[in-house]
């Protein structure tokens, strides 16, 4: 809670410098919402007077007859189910092999640490590069299989190091107390410290979900066979490569008509698609601020 | 590595090791091994397929037996005139997008600091944070929906214009884009920072007649300038490695004279074409520029920054 500074007032250069500073938020603000909201509105037009006119507030003008095709897609609900199945058992493999990695990274006295964290790090800035990865994964008989996407990725040294940054902020006294009473490493992990991390196990959880459900690019390189798809690859087709699923406009007759539909369609299939992750953020805020706290501490 | 493994100054025995070892096996068992497992098969192994940049690949023969070429893809690719293209492509989306898009989150976390409204200020956050969880994909499409030929930007400037098949127009698309995602979100580490500065240093110095800029350049640059310097070095060792999934979705047939980077090469030659040694020639000389970025960037920041890098 900030301090009402009463009393002291602002000079008129402060006042015109807050003027100025505030207006350029402002204005950065409104950027952000006006592409938002005009996908919004857009997808609720009807195909003709999105084609013609753009957006139109009267409401003669509206339908939902593009979110009763999104909504009947099969590929939409089946890239939806699959992007939510690697993306949950992504985030808690990654997030599990994170922490229990650098629980150890985090004693001082660990034998072995500087060549640990050698080798982690090194992984940060050099690779074998997207052939030899992709060769790999192939002799490895990983291609179209699901483990594609969850185990390369599995364990990340940047959560790790905040993850390890975290447990080095809570006190020491607790892991001596709990060796008195006869704890092990793993039952003091498990029983006391990981109940402590709650704010950046939240952190790293959200922040694999959101990876995972967003990206594309080992989707696209690893997964052929079109069940495994993610949303992302149905996405891609439809907005990026300008095929719509075909399902959705097939019963249309005219092709002029068929287009504007498309078009309609991708509006209503972005709202549809990007409105889980805006409705689930909000409720990780709370912890964004200790957690990346913690992150921006050096490891 | 091993004898230097004991930490600070104190030197511990061959034997006070394995005796630590052997009381802490735990440690190394069950929290160690799954993340040293994964890196080694999916970091190290992939490592030596370097081998590939340097012979004449085939699956039959393996990566030991296939014909030895030496350095002839490094040779051909750095002689080839799209070199110079794809490398300056993947130089200057990068720097200018450091330059653009680098101090808008600060500037914002500076602005977001001066609201004394905690409701308004946290309605803002949620706003400007929300882009960031658009994905690339979505964004790429937006972008595209907009600055089509019958999309909303034309139709209201009148106009018929099809920016993306303009090579001239797609590193500010590109940059505009990323900051329009980015900026609110990358600002949260700066607005948890100031918030962490002394209310009363604050005071003090409005009470010495510190006007506005003052107190920004005396007390809260201060406060962040370490997270400024991290973020700057962290920004400046990923120079090379661009984002492939979003150039890639912001790429037309038309706009390739800017926007194929390595990356998109690297996949193109590779994946698509097969060319599996040269692909990865081309990769290895991407990654060996951004750690000589890195070491180099992290050199002078640690001088500018009283010996302090990362």
């Amino acid at each position: 809670m900030r301090m009402q500074k009463i009393g002291v007032k602002r000079s008129l250069s402060d006042r015109v410098i807050l003027f100025v500073g505030f207006s350029l938020l402002a204005l950065f603000t409104v950027s952000i919402l006006v592409p938002l909201a005009y996908v919004v509105i857009a997808s609720f037009m009807d195909p003709n007077v999105l084609n013609n006119q753009g957006i139109s507030f009267r409401l003669k003008d509206w339908s939902l007859e593009a979110y009763r095709r999104v909504f009947a897609d099969a590929m939409i609900w089946r890239g939806f189910a699959n992007s939510f199945f690697y993306s949950v058992t992504a985030t808690a493999i990654s997030v599990f092999v994170t922490l229990l990695a650098a629980y150890p990274m985090s004693k001082k006295d660990l034998v072995g640490r500087r060549f640990f964290n050698a080798l982690f790090l090194i992984t940060m800035f050099f690779g074998g590069g997207l052939i030899p990865t992709f060769i790999l994964m192939n002799r490895l008989r990983l291609v179209n299989t699901i483990w594609a996407l969850l185990l390369p990725g599995a364990f990340n040294v940047w959560n790790m190091i905040l993850a390890r940054t975290y447990y080095q902020s809570i006190s020491k006294e607790l892991w001596e107390a709990a060796q008195i009473d006869g704890a092990t490493e793993i039952q003091y992990f498990l029983k006391i410290l990981i109940p402590l991390c709650k704010p950046i196990i939240a952190v790293l959880a959200l922040w694999g979900f959101v990876g995972m459900w967003n990206s594309y690019f080992d989707a696209m390189i690893y997964l052929n066979d079109a069940k495994l798809q993610p949303l992302q690859l149905v996405l891609r087709s439809i907005l990026v490569q300008n095929t719509p699923q075909s399902g959705m406009i097939a019963d249309i007759q005219s092709t002029a008509e068929m287009a504007k539909m498309a078009e309609l369609l991708k509006y209503s299939t972005i709202v549809v698609s990007s409105i889980p992750l805006l409705v689930m953020y909000p409720f990780f805020q709370k912890y964004f601020d200790k957690g990346i706290m913690a992150g921006s501490i050096k490891g | 590595m091993e004898a230097k493994a004991s930490s600070g100054s104190r030197k511990r025995s061959t034997g006070q090791k394995l005796l630590y070892v052997k009381r802490n096996w735990q440690l190394y068992i069950f929290f160690l091994m799954p993340a040293l497992l994964l890196t080694a098969v999916f970091k190290y192994l992939p490592m030596g397929g370097i081998l590939m940049a340097f012979e004449d690949y085939n699956v039959r023969l393996g990566l030991l037996g296939s014909e030895w070429v030496g350095l002839d893809y490094f040779r051909r690719f750095l002689s080839s005139p799209d070199f110079i293209s794809y490398l300056l492509n993947t130089l200057k989306l990068s720097l200018y997008g450091l330059l653009w898009g680098f101090p808008v989150p600060i500037i914002l976390a500076l602005l977001l600091n001066q609201i004394r409204s905690v409701g308004i200020k946290k309605k803002i956050q949620l706003l400007i944070y929300a882009p960031n969880f658009i994905s690339v994909i979505v964004l790429c499409g937006m972008i595209r929906m907009f600055l089509s030929p019958i999309g909303p930007l034309n139709q209201v400037l009148g106009t018929e214009t099809n920016w993306m098949t303009m090579p001239g127009a797609f590193r500010t698309i590109y940059i505009a884009s990323g900051i329009w995602q980015g900026a609110g979100w990358a600002s949260i580490m700066y607005t948890a920072a100031l918030s962490n500065v002394s209310k009363e240093l604050e005071e003090a110095a409005t009470i010495d007649g510190a006007n506005i800029l003052e107190q920004v350049w005396y007390v809260q640059l201060p406060a962040i300038k370490n997270i400024i310097v991290i973020q700057f070095i962290l920004s400046a060792g990923n120079i090379m490695s661009v984002g492939f999934e979003k150039a890639y979705a912001l790429q037309t047939g038309m706009n390739l004279p800017t926007s194929e980077i390595i990356s998109t090469y690297v996949y193109k030659i590779g994946l698509l074409n097969g060319d599996y040694g040269y692909s990865t020639a081309v990769g290895i000389f991407n990654s060996l520029i951004n750690v000589i970025l890195l070491l180099f960037v992290n050199g002078i920041v640690s001088k500018l920054n009283d010996g302090e890098g990362l």
